[in-house]
């Protein structure tokens, strides 16, 4: 989607970035690919996926979320059983009613089990598509797991490749972490606002402005992040009695943005959030890291990356993790809010329950599918646990 | 009917070792000083641990254990309480609600871990399973990265068996460090030999059942065997039991034994067995006098029957192709489908039983896709659902209805092709 250069209230941003997210389908995506023959669009399967790497090989890396609430499983829930999370299918579903024709490839890898398999049954199912698997080491304490990792970027570059006839040479390997890292930092730029002034913006806008990137190229995502920072300064407003929240379980199916609404109607200003982590999974500029874009990667990766349940880094308990950011953006309580069916993020909880019951910090725990669309019962649960906090 | 007698003197010696081997790992619990160390079942390193005179305990086999003896329940709804999910798996859960219920079970007590090995070897639940372990014992943990098979080739490439050699080095002065001594090559050498051995006799054994009928049940009697398998591989005494195990098979084969009074179905089965309702399971099979000629879940731990073999001359090494690619978790889900194409072919069975299970989505995520291929390919396939550790996942008439009606059905349609099944 072109926008207009204008000057432009937030609200109309946000605005255009919602109406992008809820179409169905990928037109921009597909726009772009069919502007310059050679052009080639792969889809990355959450959580994080090196997108800097299929860019530079000149792909577009388009970030899959799932079906969302539109979408009608008819096909995917005969291969996938009534126990496996609805991202799976609706992922598969995709490919199998033609919303991923113009797809050139796609890229899963090892958050959870299945997840790998449907990389299989995608790989069975669509032969003509090209079909990556990304093992991420899990050792964080062996030095040679950086070496590893190099190797992997390195085969699925290689791999890449041969869609487009480019070859991913260093200078455009860098040329790539440049610009991604140029729009991580004005993402963690938004994420800052939000949890200095909640009152100036809400998630649902965050959250919009942040997803529209899995749509667009990373230079026009950097334009329009720009815009609405420079639209977010003229804004003013005076902060209201609520909740300070972090919510966190969401990092891979994501919920749909009026139920983000409902949350933060219910009385809450969510101040930070593990929704979309894969865009935003480092914790400084990678391109500082290294003077080998490959090496530069991997160590972010290993060494300066964000704590998820799909990273088994024996360094960071992630319990305590959870406790300190929730310390550090003064948070009054924990949303632990999970895709049903989502194993990594369900096992996390008992070990986030012990230390925030430790910590004395308050937390509820509510499970999400991204197909629901009611959401009085979470409204009205969440309205709840304020209610207990304010008024205790 | 009358109840059947499926226990021989195989299982019996079995039963005589693991109880052996249990009241080690209570030995150790109530303080002999032999250091334990908690490993997964998938393609592990055990050698590398007998070297050290480390007892291996196998938090799934104990799960199991107490599944059989229809005890689990109790331990999982414990860890629910604490607030592990109903849609995790339930071998995680038992073993939890285990752990703070002491460790005690009916068959032994199982020592705290003087390290927690967490073989990752495609199963990312097994990342979960042992990070609580770390943090609820504050033991030890070496984290053993295994890269997963996924590209078209099927194989690890040179540098992920760099990567897991590296690894297993660490893990060498991690062992070193608990046990205070160094690395005994000859030792280590000496351990592999016999995991060598014990993997050709267990893969001449799964051979043996290409003959019909089967001498025994590939399945349901392959469980008996994979208990001393895992428990007790890299020792004589481990060793001395498949030679025992292969040497009444060929027995069986030579008089034409088979497990059940006449061999009418000969089926491939795909998923774990649901280990609470074991022998009500097993009768829904029998009753159609339908055997396993052969199953994935048997080689969880290895794929000796297709070509591997630990190697004393390269121990490290052939250690780290065990875990990397000689073993059902770490191939990818097709690389599956290509395994049970072998067996319904070379093993010539007719079906395709799928026991899919909610516990291990590794096992069962994306089993629909499955049987659409092997459906299409003409092989009579079913899918059934159950659970591997938690009783309550399983509905016996339900399973027996469809049990009896993919029998029925595949018996009208070998008539209906002249076909003697």
């Amino acid at each position: 989607m072109q926008m207009p250069v204008i000057e432009e209230h937030l609200e109309e941003i946000v605005e255009r970035c919602v109406q992008a997210i809820e179409t169905q389908g990928f037109p921009d995506a597909e726009s772009w690919k069919r502007a310059v023959p050679g052009r080639a669009i792969v889809g990355c399967f959450p959580v994080y996926s090196p997108v800097e790497v299929f860019h530079a090989a000149g792909m577009l890396p388009v970030g899959l979320c799932g079906g969302g609430n539109r979408m009608e499983i008819a096909h995917a829930d005969s291969r996938f059983q009534s126990f496996v999370c609805s991202i799976v299918k609706s992922t598969l579903e995709q490919g199998m009613t033609g919303v991923l024709a113009d797809f050139d490839a796609l890229v899963f890898h090892s958050i959870c089990d299945p997840a790998r398999n449907l990389a299989s049954v995608y790989r069975r199912n669509f032969p003509g598509k090209k079909i990556e698997y990304i093992h991420f080491p899990q050792n964080f304490e062996a030095p040679e797991a950086t070496v590893y990792l190099v190797r992997e970027y390195a085969r699925v570059a290689e791999s890449m490749s041969e869609l487009t006839g480019r070859s991913v040479r260093a200078e455009d390997l860098q040329a790539s972490i440049d610009t991604y890292d140029a729009v991580r930092r004005l993402v963690r730029q938004l994420y800052a606002v939000r949890s200095d002034t909640p009152h100036l913006l809400s998630t649902r806008e965050l959250y919009s402005l942040v997803r529209y990137g899995y749509l667009v190229p990373p230079e026009e995502h950097l334009e329009v992040l720009t815009r609405a920072l420079a639209a977010l300064s003229e804004r003013q407003g005076r902060p209201r009695d609520r909740v300070r929240a972090i919510l966190v379980g969401s990092f891979c199916e994501q919920p749909p943005i009026d139920l983000i609404g409902a949350i933060e109607d219910a009385g809450c200003y969510l101040v930070d959030d593990d929704f979309l982590i894969g865009r935003r999974w480092f914790v400084g500029d990678v391109s500082r890291r290294s003077s080998d874009p490959y090496l530069a990667l991997a160590q972010s990766y290993m060494d300066a990356s964000v704590s998820t349940p799909v990273k088994h880094d024996l360094r960071v308990s992630k319990s305590a993790a959870l406790v300190e950011r929730a310390r550090r953006h003064s948070a009054d309580a924990v949303i632990v809010l999970c895709a049903k069916f989502c194993e990594p993020a369900l096992f996390e909880y008992p070990l986030y329950r012990r230390a925030l019951q430790d910590a004395g910090i308050p937390h509820i725990f509510l499970e999400f599918e991204e197909k629901m669309w009611m959401f009085d019962r979470t409204r009205t649960e969440i309205e709840t646990f304020v209610e207990s906090l304010l008024f205790a | 009917m009358a109840e059947i007698q499926y226990q021989g003197r195989l299982h019996h010696l079995q039963k005589e070792l693991m109880a052996e081997y249990y009241a080690a790992l209570t030995a150790s619990a109530h303080g002999s000083g032999v250091p334990a160390a908690y490993l997964l079942i998938g393609g592990n390193p055990v050698e590398l641990l007998r070297a050290f005179d480390i007892l291996p305990v196998f938090p799934e086999v104990n799960a199991l254990q107490i599944a059989v003896k229809k005890q689990s329940l109790p331990y999982i709804q414990a860890a629910e309480f604490m607030g592990y999910s109903s849609d995790n798996c339930a071998y995680v859960k038992a073993d939890i609600g285990l752990y703070f219920a002491g460790r005690k079970t009916p068959f032994a007590t199982i020592p705290e871990p003087s390290l927690l090995l967490c073989n990752y070897v495609g199963c990312n639940v097994y990342m979960d399973w042992f990070g609580h372990l770390a943090e609820y014992t504050g033991r030890p943990t070496f984290q053993l990265d295994i890269p997963f098979i996924r590209t078209q080739a099927g194989a690890p490439s040179k540098g992920d068996v760099e990567y897991v050699m590296r690894q297993l080095e660490r893990l060498v002065e991690r062992c070193e460090e608990i046990t205070g001594r160094k690395l005994d090559e000859d030792r280590l050498r000496e351990s592999v030999r016999l995991s060598s051995l014990t993997g050709e006799l267990w893969s001449k054994i799964k051979h043996l059942t290409k003959h019909a009928p089967a001498p025994y049940d590939a399945y349901f009697d392959s469980v008996t065997m994979m208990a001393p398998l895992y428990c007790l591989r890299g020792t004589a005494q481990g060793l001395a039991f498949f030679e025992t195990a292969y040497a009444e098979m060929t027995e069986r084969v030579a008089a034409g034994q088979g497990p059940l009074e006449a061999e009418r179905f000969r089926f491939v089965i795909e998923g774990p067995p649901p280990w609470p309702h074991l022998r009500t399971f097993r009768d829904m099979f029998t009753r159609w006098n339908a055997v396993a000629v052969a199953s994935t879940y048997s080689t969880v731990g290895g794929l000796w029957e297709f070509g591997f073999t630990h190697d004393p001359d390269r121990p490290m090494e052939s250690i780290a192709c065990h875990l990397l690619e000689w073993n059902l978790t770490n191939r990818n889900f097709l690389q599956r489908y290509q395994q049970i194409e072998r067996y319904l072919s070379e093993w010539q069975a007719h079906a395709l039983v799928i026991h899919s299970v909610k516990s291990c989505r590794l096992f069962s995520a994306g089993q629909g896709d499955m049987r659409e291929y092997f459906a299409k390919l003409g092989v009579p396939t079913l899918l059934i659902e159950s659970d591997l550790e938690d009783p309550r996942y399983f509905s016996e008439a339900q399973m027996r209805n469809r049990i009896d009606a993919f029998f029925e059905s595949a018996g009208h349609r070998s008539i209906a092709q002249g076909a003697a099944l």
